[in-house]
């Protein structure tokens, strides 16, 4: 229950974050709200040499409108998009569940960044970012800037697009225009998903399943059968087609393939009618 | 007027609350050093070798030792009927029985140092075949303690005989799981000794201070007065920590061999699998009777998993058997018994201890039977009610209830909860198929309190100053004992509560002490207390009468002090008499053994509402009515805090909480991100009320509350989610009620 020895490095700015993760590479880890590292680090799950604590960087906190996206940075609290007025007028679904997550004290802690760069496909942010099409921005003292969109972020559990020398910096969201649903199972409030739904209406209607794979997943043939005109009940049956989800302690996969059917449809039938 | 009955605040709170309370975590000590356990990862296997030489050359580490270093004689089980071969090693000898059970003791400076020498320890292991489930563990050519010869700790009871039920209409049987559960109080377990003037100075966070000291005293050969035992604030212990572990008496070991201070205090994840479990208990329950609603005879056969050293959880089979047939005037029960090893965490008790597994089968069993009759289930239970008229009651195994009056509590409960009410709304909800179904749920418990009676100790004391030092030998880990003991002494001295010191666990300070568990702590020690206040007034009228040239049967005490009747000008106060004792080298003291007549059983109907989602199996808890009745209550806002407390274990039991391991003993739950007892989010507003029956076994009439709570609600939740879906051809629903587990039965109905 005590990590292994590391070194810690406070990073003061974003170039000087780039520049200790340039130096230190691989051995280094970005510690951000740590409410995902530092529980790894303390069942020496994780054991990284170097700590590169970004927590502090003022300049990684905003939540701005820029255009017709929303710009959100990535040390941004859970309780900023909770309580940002602008996200709840303009992109409500990442106010409403980030609101959901866990208890007061982790919201107050873990970032937006921190959940998205975490990759833990039972996480409820990588969803709702999937779902609304959004773009992760990721610099790193050796390469600059790249811009990498949510569909191609996601490799793995707990893998990522990033390199170990780069941060995510900024993730854009172009704001949608119709309604949204969010349905997240689990037996206490303050837990993660057992399986979650996250179904944004714009031009279409697009939706990504928690925890129903190794990665947050789009429910690609719903979505096309909603654009063919199926009902919600038809279109939510296939919500598990392809996907092999995991089983644990809180649900076998067949169980997790029935409440992904289940919550898809109550997710169509909230966003659309019954 | 009285102090007793009203909503007095807890002393023990501004303490708490604002400079925070004494855990052993929190004890100065200079120079300590830090125990640290190489725990099994293997639930079975043959120790092959164990290899600490690089762990002990990490800077900061002074030994790392293994059964063998430390020569100590195993702990042989204490309890009556458990096998004694059955024997469980300070640290893991030859063979390991469950993971978490701790092999190696690493001593160094601190805890990082270690935790990371703990990583360079090397165990070479023979695995054994595992034993998880106790039922196989029965009858397995498997042995977990060879010289035993058998996994068998004890068995009490006889299987029913087949003409057990004849005579019956109807008979339901009914194979019941009384799951595994992790106690989790705030506090983990924790110790720390040192040496003072030759002496022991040993704080542990304990329920029983005086036994942990027997013990102690026992292992290490030191007379009773080298041997000191502090329980400060303790956080918690909901009977774990009734049993002492070996893990804590080896820090004492340490501080001697060293001769320095030693500290231990494990982690969450080491409590979740070092701590001993509660429950887990197998149940065959049967049950007939008529169609009238006449419920005539029950069995209950019980395979108790035992873990793999019996402690007291091997023995609390004799609990639920003293109470099986509840509340309910049966005239024949049969009940067997057997516990069984297996390799797991060892079985303790946990909150209710043996009571709650018997409220479970027989609330389910009636539950069943009137479902099957076609009978409301609050109407088979009034059918059946042991008569108030007919205590004190001896049941149909042979306990015999002191008070009751159970009709009277259900009345109460069907009223609060508007029980017809949710009926109808019930009905019109089947009739829709609504996704939603509502269940009712109802249980009418009667429990056991002090069931294995002892005395208890109590003293007071009127000090110079005028103010009073209650000592009581009932330790508390919470429940507020040193509000009730100071209104108690208060009650009787006429001291205001601020003038009245209560000291509890500190042996060289309280001499006797048994400790609390079985809610026993306010008919036992509270009773002594009692009557030592009444002695020292007694004292202290003889004494005033002398000053007061009276006889002292003239003599009274009133607002100020003594008094002669019909003249209370001329007075003398407690202080004064305290302190004229003082001038003479005498003290105006009592000390009291209260030993009372018998145990106490508290009973009440508790009624739970849920509404259950039929697509996904998804329990949500709408609704708490509690009636409970512990005799005479003397401090409202103790008991409801009990009972709230208890209600929330109750309820983590029906729907969320199992420790589970899997099929090579690997706990699958041992951390609190998978075993999920609730929090207050997932809990309605309880409504409580309740009835009042004194007992007559004790002067003050009251019975013990600690424990009802967690035994009257786990069956209402349960038989409440049963009822839910019992038009969909539901019978019955093991706990935990899981969302999978009941989408598991409801996809096939
Ligand atoms: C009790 C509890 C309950 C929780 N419940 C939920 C829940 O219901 N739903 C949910 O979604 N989550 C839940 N979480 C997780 C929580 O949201 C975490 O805070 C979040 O997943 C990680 O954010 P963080 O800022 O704490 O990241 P950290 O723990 O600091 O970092 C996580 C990982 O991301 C990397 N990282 C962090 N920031 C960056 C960056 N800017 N660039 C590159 N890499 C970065 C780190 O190196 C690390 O590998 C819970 C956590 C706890 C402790």
């Amino acid at each position: 229950m005590i990590p292994a020895a590391f070194e810690y490095k406070r990073a003061g700015s974003v170039d000087e974050a780039l520049s200790l993760l340039r130096e230190y590479g691989d051995d280094a880890k970005v510690l951000a709200g740590g409410h995902s590292l530092l529980p790894l680090m303390k069942l020496r799950l994780a054991t990284p040499s170097v700590l590169v604590d970004v927590g502090r960087i003022g300049e990684l906190s905003y939540i701005s409108l820029d255009g017709n996206e929303v710009a959100i940075g990535a040390l941004s609290r859970h309780r900023d998009l909770q309580t940002s007025e602008l996200l709840i007028s303009r992109v409500p679904i990442l106010a409403h569940v980030a609101g959901l997550i866990g208890d007061p004290q982790v919201r107050h802690r873990g970032t937006i960044g921190g959940s998205l760069s975490h990759g833990d496909p039972a996480s409820d942010l990588p969803a709702v970012i999937l779902a609304l099409g959004g773009t992760l921005v990721v610099r790193s003292a050796a390469r600059g800037e790249r811009r990498i969109e949510a569909g191609n972020f996601w490799r793995g559990f707990l893998e990522t697009a990033l390199e170990p020398d780069e941060l995510l910096c900024e993730i854009r969201v172009p704001i949608p225009e119709g309604a949204f649903s969010y349905q997240k199972f689990n037996r206490r409030a303050q837990d993660w998903a057992i399986v979650g739904v996250a179904a944004q209406a714009n031009h279409s209607v697009a939706v990504s399943l928690v925890n129903m794979a190794a990665t947050p997943v789009r429910a690609r043939a719903v979505e096309e059968a909603l654009s063919q005109g199926a009902s919600p009940a038809d279109a939510a049956s296939l919500a598990a087609v392809d996907l092999d989800p995991p089983s644990d302690i809180n649900g076998s996969s067949e169980y997790r393939r029935h409440l992904a059917t289940v919550l898809v449809r109550r997710s169509l039938e909230e966003i659309l009618g019954g | 007027m009285s102090i007793l009955g009203n909503k007095v605040h807890r002393i023990e709170d501004p303490r708490l609350l604002t400079t925070g309370g004494t855990y052993i975590a929190d004890l100065q000590l200079d120079n300590a050093l830090v125990m640290h356990f190489v725990c099994s990862d293997i639930a079975h296997a043959r120790i092959k070798h164990v290899d600490v030489t690089a762990a002990t050359k990490v800077p900061g580490i002074v030994g790392a030792f293994t059964a063998n270093d430390i020569r100590l004689p195993p702990m042989v089980p204490t309890l009556p009927l458990i096998n004694k071969d059955m024997k469980r090693p300070h640290l893991a000898h030859e063979v390991v029985r469950f993971v978490g059970e701790p092999v190696v003791c690493i001593v160094g400076e601190s805890p990082e140092t270690c935790e990371d020498a703990s990583e360079l320890v090397a165990i070479d292991y023979d695995p054994l075949p595992v034993l998880v489930d106790p039922e196989q563990a029965l009858s397995s050519n498997t042995v977990i303690h060879e010289v035993a010869g058998t996994n068998l700790v004890l068995e009490i009871g006889a299987h029913p005989d087949p003409s057990f039920f004849d005579g019956c209409e109807v008979v339901v049987k009914q194979r019941m799981l009384n799951q595994r559960l992790a106690p989790c109080p705030l506090e983990t377990r924790g110790a720390a000794a040192y040496r003072e003037g030759g002496r022991l100075i040993f704080h542990v966070s304990t329920q029983a201070p005086h036994a942990v000291k027997e013990i102690l005293k026992g292992m290490l050969g030191l007379p009773d007065d080298q041997v000191r035992v502090i329980a400060s604030d303790v956080g918690g212990g909901f009977g774990s920590k009734a049993t002492v572990y070996p893990e804590e008496l080896l820090v004492a070991w340490m501080a001697i061999h060293f001769d320095r201070p030693v500290r231990w205090v494990e982690s969450r994840s080491e409590s979740m699998v070092g701590l001993g479990h509660g429950r887990g208990q197998i149940q065959q329950v049967s049950i007939g009777g008529n169609k009238d609603g006449k419920i005539i005879a029950y069995a209950l056969e019980i395979v108790q998993d035992a873990g793999a050293y019996p402690a007291i959880g091997s023995f609390l089979p004799q609990l639920t058997h003293m109470m099986a047939p509840g509340t309910y005037a049966i005239e024949r029960t049969a009940f067997w018994a057997a516990s069984v090893t297996t390799n797991t965490v060892p079985v303790v008790a946990y909150r209710g201890a043996g009571r709650p597994e018997a409220a479970a089968a027989i609330e389910r069993a009636v539950d069943m039977f009137a479902h099957e009759i076609g009978m409301d289930p609050a109407e088979v239970r009034r059918r059946n009610f042991i008569d108030p008229s007919s205590f004190p009651y001896t049941s149909s195994v042979g306990t015999t209830y002191d008070s009751g009056n159970y009709e009277e509590a259900l009345d109460k409960v069907l009223e609060i909860g508007g029980y017809r009410a949710l009926r109808e709304e019930q009905a019109r909800r089947r009739v829709r198929s609504s996704r939603l179904q509502l269940g009712i749920g109802l249980s009418t418990y009667v429990e056991i309190t002090n069931g294995l009676p002892s005395s208890e100790f109590g003293a007071v004391e009127v000090l110079p100053d005028g103010s009073v030092l209650v000592r009581a030998g009932t330790s508390p880990h919470g429940q507020g004992h040193h509000t009730a003991f100071a209104m108690i002494a208060s009650e009787v001295l006429g001291v205001p509560l601020d003038s009245i010191k209560v000291i509890t666990g500190d042996t060289d300070i309280v001499p006797r002490g048994v400790g609390t568990f079985g809610s026993r702590s306010l008919q036992t020690g509270g009773v002594a207390v009692e009557m030592a206040s009444v002695k020292v007034v007694e004292q202290a009228k003889e004494l005033a009468a002398n000053l007061l040239e009276a006889d002292p049967a003239d003599v009274l005490l009133g607002r100020g002090g003594f008094h002669v009747a019909g003249a209370p000008a001329v007075k003398f106060s407690l202080k004064e008499i305290a302190s004229l004792q003082a001038q003479r080298g005498e003290r105006l003291l009592a000390e009291v053994d209260f030993r009372p007549d018998g145990p106490t059983f508290p009973f009440g109907a508790h009624l739970a509402v849920v509404e259950v989602d039929v697509e996904t199996g998804k329990v949500v808890l709408k609704a708490f009515f509690a009636v409970d009745d512990a005799g005479r209550i003397l401090n409202p806002l103790l008991a409801e805090g009990q009972v709230h407390g208890g209600i929330a274990q109750g309820v983590a039991q029906a729907l969320f909480e199992e420790m589970v391991y899997d099929e090579s003993g690997n706990p699958l739950t041992s951390t609190l991100a998978e075993y999920p007892f609730p929090s207050a989010v997932e809990l309605p507003s309880f409504v409580l009320a309740e009835t009042e029956t004194p007992s007559p076994v004790n002067p003050l009439g009251v019975k013990g509350i600690g424990e009802s709570g967690t035994i009257g609600s786990t069956p209402a939740v349960q038989n409440a989610v049963v009822d839910a879906l019992a038009h969909l051809g539901v019978r019955h629903l093991d706990m935990p009620m899981t969302p999978e587990r009941l989408w598991s039965v409801l996809r096939y109905s």
